[in-house]
């Protein structure tokens, strides 16, 4: 690790409001160490930006150490920028170089409307997990937590699947901004425990609607998603969605009873 | 004014029980004639919006954050407590309470922390069945391991996430009543007063982060759920936008604040790199489990770590608590990592790090289960150090962590304002001077999930068929005030930022009133504090305006109230002449080194009441009694 400071160019989406059109601004930032994240880079810019009584830049963080999926910045033309399975608060500048010049976007989709700058609206997602990410128990329920046994593989497909953080990485890099990386993770995690077997149909089909509702694009299986997701969700978890959606659809056309 | 804890008679382990038969209920049809506000959409706040909802509460719950799912108790990593004694080694109800209370030594309500307990194995069951992942063994049964300060194996776990996997859990409950149409939820608005009728909490003024909007919700009763107040050292665990503000502002209308003074210091952080330093990242003390903490025997060892023979190593803490070892309770880890430090054993540059080492774990179960079992801990550290944690130890650091204080409550998590309950870790809380590890989540669940849904309802059956009158004046007059006071912050138009200005009072709260305190730095403390609010709100400049999204601004209005917080909690440490759990005066301490409380002096709760931002809050005692448990100089040794 050298102990250097660079010196970079940076290129930023501005733009004030979803219905006033944006451009890119550009910025030079000096003395950033290496060991600065992603964001307090940023942070420098806006301090700087503050002090001449400009308006900063806005972006999302909070946990900044990658789990609760406030950030989500487009650096270089990749979500959370370059490095694999990574948020961008978890980006550190040892991965860029001095005079670099970085480009900053938002998430740019349907489904994302733009709020400010790099700011922009996912509660697209709070409404597809409204349409059944959940298993429908009341509080206070009465079952010993061992009463049923889950084998560990089992368990294991549950949890990996339930790692997904909601950043929408894997709707920024769709050309066709699906968001069904992140329905499948949810639908994956729940299904594959026998506390969501229940309602599993169900789940798929609704979270699925709710997704198109949302103005998130269909699937073509590309795989931008599994590349582009700091969680390293699986594609595999689409497939098994799929089959679980098309199974209600088919019964919900012959208004079937039966499972 | 005497503080009234109303603890139910009886024997301990029958006081929740017989508290839940006498509190009055609310009959299934009249539920939906009350309207309830719950601020903060974390664990405490998604579990209590849930349970209400569900029972048929009107409920209106209020976040900050864009969604419930981004609250920070997601980043609780190691694991929730429950006295399920599922690995028979001798865990109960009883021995978890025993624990806690030994573990905030003394300094926390029995009544409450029994209760705690009794509920801790619900709350395992109720997640479960919602479909949170814990970790299990190859039988299909739920694993566990253990955690600081404990010498059971209770702690249950979902990798290094746990935390994320409740709150994605209770975030879920919450998305199934939303759709259900029991809750209505206000994304992206922060709480700026709470509104108080005829004496009681009846709603609260917010502003609308997008859009600026400032505007008053009215409600039967409003539950707090808002989180703790590390930010005020800056550099914390805690995200960037956990604040004070909306227990501040319930303060300021009469609520006591309790504790302010107790805060925990978190052992196992990543050090600080340098000045332009946003957060610091907590990393799990499960850690603790399989490594061992030490610093070379040598001052200004020049030695890659590896290159250090076990003879030149003093693991210190095997050292000084052999029976715990590295397993002590943060407190004591985090202060004996201090002292290592300051007395020049430290690493690096700074002298301000110690090791984790894990070479000995590696070798004795090898590289695949301590990557099972501390895989994504380790990436995380690889990846904001750039060092590989497989081949050379971690340096860590304690940091600020977790806040004990919070605003008082009675047994029932009623604040001194009538109708206003306080959850979670926003209120002083069942933790006494400190709280053992894998206790938060589950005192944030308890409270959401299994308490406030048994007693809200004792307060509510007293207003039957009331309505709150949304036109009273006391609403436009708290729409008013936050409207001014977010003005004249805009208007100030001065020469330093945000950031800078809480960075400098974070620096004094650091060093006056961070790991240790004494009465000359607290004193100091006080003068420089109100110069430096002052000055805040002399030379604060918030460029852009109220009317759209303004981050500075809401950072400001923050910053505004850790200003005040701050010099409450060195007026509380000043005040409590002893040391006790996270509070260690450097005045009273043991011949070796370690707390020394005075019980016939200061065994209560110092709750605060406000009067005013010039003149010192006034302090109320609610003396702590211990009926079962028999205070003991806590040993670890």
């Amino acid at each position: 690790m050298s102990a250097e400071a660079y010196s970079l160019t940076l290129r930023i989406w501005r733009q004030p409001s979803v219905n006033i059109a944006g451009s890119f601004e550009t910025h030079q930032v000096s003395d950033i160490s290496p060991h600065m994240s992603f964001l307090e880079m940023l942070d420098v810019l806006n301090n700087k930006l503050e002090g001449e009584g400009k308006e900063p830049v806005t972006f999302e963080s909070d946990c900044r150490e990658g789990i609760c999926g406030s950030c989500n910045l487009f650096i270089n033309g990749k979500p959370h920028g370059p490095g694999d399975g990574m948020t961008t608060c978890q980006l550190h500048m040892r991965s860029f170089n001095d005079g670099d010049t970085i480009t900053i976007e938002p998430w740019r989709a349907t489904g994302f409307p733009i709020i400010k700058d790099l700011m922009v609206d996912r509660s697209g997602f709070d409404d597809i997990i409204q349409a059944g990410g959940y298993v429908s128990v009341r509080t206070g329920v009465k079952v010993d937590a061992n009463s049923t046994p889950i084998p560990l593989p089992q368990a294991e497909v549950a949890m990996d699947a339930a790692a997904c953080i909601g950043c929408g990485a894997c709707v920024a890099a769709c050309k066709n901004a699906s968001a069904m990386l992140f329905v499948s993770a949810k639908v994956v995690h729940l299904n594959t425990l026998p506390q969501g077997k229940p309602e599993r149909l169900e789940r798929a089909y609704n979270m699925v609607q709710a997704h198109d509702a949302a103005g998130f694009g269909n699937c073509t299986n590309e795989g931008e998603c599994e590349a582009a997701c700091p969680k390293q969700i699986k594609m595999t978890n689409i497939a098994a969605l799929n089959r679980d959606f098309l199974i209600q659809r088919v019964k919900s056309c012959f208004s079937c009873d039966c499972s | 004014m005497t503080l009234d804890p109303r603890i139910p008679d009886g024997p301990l382990d029958k006081k929740w029980e017989s508290a839940k038969f006498k509190n009055q209920l609310v009959n299934p049809a009249n539920k939906r004639k009350f309207d309830v506000i719950v601020v903060g959409t974390g664990l405490a706040g998604a579990a209590a919006a849930a349970s209400l909802g569900e029972l048929g509460y009107n409920v209106k719950a209020f976040t900050i954050h864009d969604s419930p799912r981004r609250a920070h108790s997601i980043a609780a990593q190691g694991g929730i407590n429950a006295a399920k004694n599922y690995q028979n080694d001798g865990d109960s109800v009883h021995r978890l309470f025993y624990d806690t209370v030994k573990g905030g030594d003394f300094r926390s309500r029995e009544a409450n922390v029994h209760r705690l307990a009794e509920v801790s194995v619900n709350i395992i069951d109720q997640c479960v069945a919602q479909g949170v992942p814990f970790a299990r063994e190859y039988g299909g049964l739920l694993a566990n391991r253990s955690f600081g300060g404990a010498q059971v194996s209770r702690t249950f776990y979902a990798r290094g996430q746990t935390g994320q996997q409740l709150l994605l859990g209770a975030y879920s409950a919450l998305s199934r009543q939303i759709k259900a149409g029991t809750v209505t939820m206000y994304n992206r608005h922060e709480m700026l007063e709470l509104v108080v009728v005829d004496g009681h909490a009846r709603g609260i003024v917010t502003r609308n982060l997008l859009t600026g909007e400032i505007s008053s919700h009215s409600a039967h009763t409003v539950l707090l759920c808002t989180g703790g107040y590390s930010n005020v050292y800056f550099l914390s665990t805690n995200g960037r936008g956990c604040n004070v503000t909306a227990g501040w502002r319930c303060h300021r209308k009469g609520a006591m604040f309790a504790n302010p003074c107790y805060t925990q210091i978190h052992p196992t952080c990543i050090p600080q790199a340098g000045d332009h330093q946003s957060k610091l990242t907590l990393m799990s003390e499960s850690l603790r489990n399989d490594g061992r903490v030490w610093v070379p025997k040598k001052k200004d060892e020049t030695r890659a770590p590896k290159d250090i023979p076990e003879s030149d190593r003093d693991y210190y803490l095997e050292r000084i608590y052999p029976a715990f070892g590295n397993l002590v309770p943060r407190d004591i880890a985090s202060r004996a990592a201090k002292a290592v430090c300051d007395e020049g054993y430290g690493l690096g540059q700074t002298g301000n790090a110690v090791y984790l080492d894990f070479a000995e774990a590696i070798s004795r179960l090898g590289r695949d289960a301590v990557e099972t079992r501390y895989g994504n801990l380790f990436e995380m550290y690889g990846r904001i150090s750039g060092d590989d944690p497989y081949q050379t130890p971690m340096k860590i650091y304690p940091a600020p962590h977790y806040t004990m204080g919070g605003l008082w409550v009675d047994y029932n998590l009623m604040s001194t304002v009538p109708g206003l309950f306080v959850l979670g870790e926003a209120n002083f809380s069942d933790h006494g001077a400190n709280r053992l590890g894998a206790s938060a989540l589950m005192q944030g669940l308890a409270d959401g999930y299994f308490v406030i849904p048994n007693t809200v309802c004792d307060y509510l059956a007293g207003f039957l068929n009331t309505t709150v009158d949304h036109s009273h004046a006391a609403f436009s007059d708290a729409v008013n005030d936050a409207k001014e006071k977010t003005q004249k912050m805009l208007d100030c138009k001065g020469k330093r930022t945000v950031d800078d200005l809480h960075r400098s009072l974070g620096k004094i709260m650091w060093d006056r009133c961070g790991m240790t305190r004494d009465k000359a730095g607290l004193a100091q403390a006080i003068k420089e504090i109100p110069a430096l609010r002052e000055e805040f709100h002399a030379t604060v400049n918030i460029p852009g305006s109220g009317k759209d999204v303004n981050q500075t601004l809401e950072r400001a209005g923050r910053v505004a109230d850790f200003f005040e917080l701050g010099e409450l909690m060195c007026r509380d440490a000043l005040n409590r002449e002893e040391s006790c759990g996270g509070h260690f005066r450097t005045e009273h301490q043991t011949e070796e080194g370690a707390a020394k409380r005075d019980d016939d002096d200061y065994m209560y709760v110092a709750a605060w009441d406000y009067n005013g931002p010039d003149t010192p809050q006034t302090l109320h005692k609610e003396i702590l009694e211990y009926e079962v448990v028999k205070p003991s100089t806590r040993s670890y040794k």
